[in-house]
């Protein structure tokens, strides 16, 4: 039978969060230690060969997003900034590692900091997860106190000093862009791309953004070499992943799988199957910005492509399972205004099509032919909008018209 | 050149903290807002205009521009709460505090406010009540969390 493996959470039962030597007993920092003998490029090449892809959603190769950014100048100023906005309905994976293991997530940026010669990073927090932002911040003065962090990193010359910053309360701000302007003081607006990040960033300078699980995979692939980690996944998904489990299944929670298992496994084999009495009919992949699936998904592995040719998303890898009391446009009224609620209001057709996406969405139940108005109403967005919110409501619509309708 | 230059990066350096800041203006205000006063404050702080942390403030959903009471319900409504019974809840909650959502009780202890998804789904449905997470609410549990907080204000 399957079981889980771990890698970004490979520390959380055996440490106390609040203690760096209990870290440090179990291996912190090791990965540190053997980057800082490294040369940056040839690390880069590492983390490009092992595939891993950014565990915030899109999935673009890590390695790759390194190398942009260090090459994009050699000598200014460059910033590195880890995303743990984390506002994707259902998510909740980068909590986990904030609270249960924040070493892991330091490393893994300082890692990713002298591999693209940032000497200043900050972590982006959303402002409703107290307990992390609590871990996080003694995690930092403790990294600080060990000679982790600040001056002179374990006496190598290297300088990277680390930094929280607290959201407000806004899913929009989860957008890389739109989080740049937020970390910059300023409203929640989203920028025009391009620049990317990488090209001018924060305070117009190369900036590195990545996820918090995707940071918090760099200390094991350099400490287990890539041969161990390039064995884990698939051909085009390697390494683990968190994914987080929600609705009427015996044992709701997160769970780090290697990529490829599939959805009978993960649901049946480690999350106990569904409630008594409750069937299961199906799943929201990857929050609202999602796709809803059916029961012929149940033997797919959940992997980026092997999802993609069937024309649904891992996202950020949280699973909403449904059953047969799920009240579907019930559901589809939920997401459209959890869209229409986030839009920041901006551009026209995000802001009207949202509000016109809620409305239609109320009637569904008993007007369900309305499914293919807001189909192509999502279409039209999607082309039209200013910033990716206002192209993620045609997932889930098209997914569940292919599906539920 | 040069030190105008330095000049303007500080500013925009200290700018990144004004979410912080309107977060300690607001902790710190015994009615859990920010006033007028407080953003002038905080536009005197910044070097900014009162229209632009207006702005600010107006924008993130954890900040208020009205008085609040003693104990700030949030009460997520996203997907799995949604799917979990958060509808229910509401009505559960609003009966106990005597107040609608979006309002403050009459003896300004409870403000009812909704919220999208808190990270807490594993415990759907779940809400904040100021900087404390509930989780896997139910009527009776509901019933037990706000009388507890009645008697203590009694
Ligand atoms: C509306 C919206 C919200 C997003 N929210 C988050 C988030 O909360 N956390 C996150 O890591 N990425 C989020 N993303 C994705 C980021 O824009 C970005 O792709 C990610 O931070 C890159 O990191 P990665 O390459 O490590 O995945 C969001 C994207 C959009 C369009
Ligand atoms: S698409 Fe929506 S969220 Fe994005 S800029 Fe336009 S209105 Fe704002
Ligand atoms: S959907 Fe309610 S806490 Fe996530």
């Amino acid at each position: 039978m399957i079981a889980e493996k771990r890698i970004s959470l490979a520390r959380i039962e055996k440490i106390n969060a609040d203690s760096i030597d209990d870290s440090l007993k179990a291996g912190a920092y090791n990965g540190l230690k053997k980057a800082l003998t490294m040369n940056p490029e040839e690390m880069i090449e590492k983390f490009e060969k092992s595939g891993l892809r950014g565990r915030g959603g899109a999935g673009f190769p890590t390695g790759l997003k390194q190398k942009f950014t260090r090459s994009s100048c050699l000598d200014c100023e460059k910033y590195i900034i880890c995303n743990a906005d984390e506002g994707e309905p259902g998510t909740f994976k980068d909590r986990v590692i904030m609270e249960r293991d924040p070493h892991m997530l330091i490393e893994g940026m300082i890692i990713a900091a002298y591999v693209i010669g940032a000497s200043r990073g900050f972590i982006y927090i959303r402002g409703e997860y107290q307990r992390s932002i609590e871990v996080l911040q003694k995690a930092i003065e403790d990294s600080n106190k060990n000679g982790f962090l600040g001056e002179n990193v374990l006496g190598s010359g290297f300088n990277f000093n680390l930094e929280l910053r607290l959201g407000a309360g806004s899913y929009l701000c989860g957008e890389e862009l739109t989080l740049l302007e937020s970390l910059e003081g300023k409203r929640g607006y989203p920028r025009i791309k391009p620049p990317f990040p990488a090209q001018k960033g924060l305070w117009e300078s190369p900036t590195l953004i990545n996820n918090v699980e995707t940071f918090s995979h760099l200390p094991a692939i350099l400490n287990e070499g890539l041969d161990w980690y390039t064995s884990l996944g698939t051909e085009e998904s390697k390494g683990t992943k968190i994914f987080t489990i929600t609705g009427r299944v015996q044992k709701p929670g997160f769970y780090e799988m290697e990529m490829g298992c599939t959805l009978r496994e993960l649901l049946f084999d480690i999350a106990g199957g569904m409630k008594d009495g409750y069937e299961f009919k199906g799943a929201l992949l990857g929050g609202a910005a999602g796709t809803f699936v059916d029961e012929s998904f149940l033997d797919i592995p959940l992997a980026y492509e092997t999802l993609k040719a069937r024309g649904a998303t891992l996202g950020s890898g949280a699973i909403l399972v449904l059953d047969q009391e799920t009240d579907m446009p019930s559901l589809l009224h939920n997401l459209m205004d959890f869209f229409k609620h986030e839009s920041c209001g901006k551009c026209v057709p995000c802001r009207v099509g949202t509000t016109m996406l809620t409305e239609m969405a109320a009637k569904l139940k008993n007007e369900p032919e309305l499914i293919h108005k807001m189909t192509k109403e999502a279409h039209y967005m999607a082309e039209t909008s200013l910033c990716p919110l206002g192209q993620s409501p045609i997932l889930p619509l098209k997914s569940y018209r292919e599906y539920y309708s | 050149m040069k030190y105008e230059a330095g000049l303007q990066k500080d500013r925009a350096e200290k700018k990144s903290l004004i979410i912080e800041h309107l977060h300690s203006l607001q902790d710190a205000n015994p009615k859990q807002f920010l006033s007028e006063d407080d953003l002038k404050k905080c536009a005197k702080e910044f070097n900014l205009t009162m229209a632009e942390v207006y702005g600010i403030a107006s924008y993130y959903s954890m900040f208020s521009l009205k008085p609040r009471g003693k104990y700030i319900i949030r009460l997520c409504k996203s997907s799995v709460c949604h799917m979990m019974g958060a509808e229910n809840m509401a009505s559960k909650i609003e009966s106990l505090c005597k107040t609608k959502f979006g309002n403050t009780s009459a003896n300004d202890l409870f403000t009812l406010e909704y919220a999208e998804c808190l990270g807490q789904c594993e415990k759907a449905p779940a809400m904040m009540i100021n900087k404390n997470v509930h989780g896997s609410l139910n009527p009776e549990s509901l019933e037990k969390i706000i009388e507890n907080l009645k008697k203590e204000n009694a």
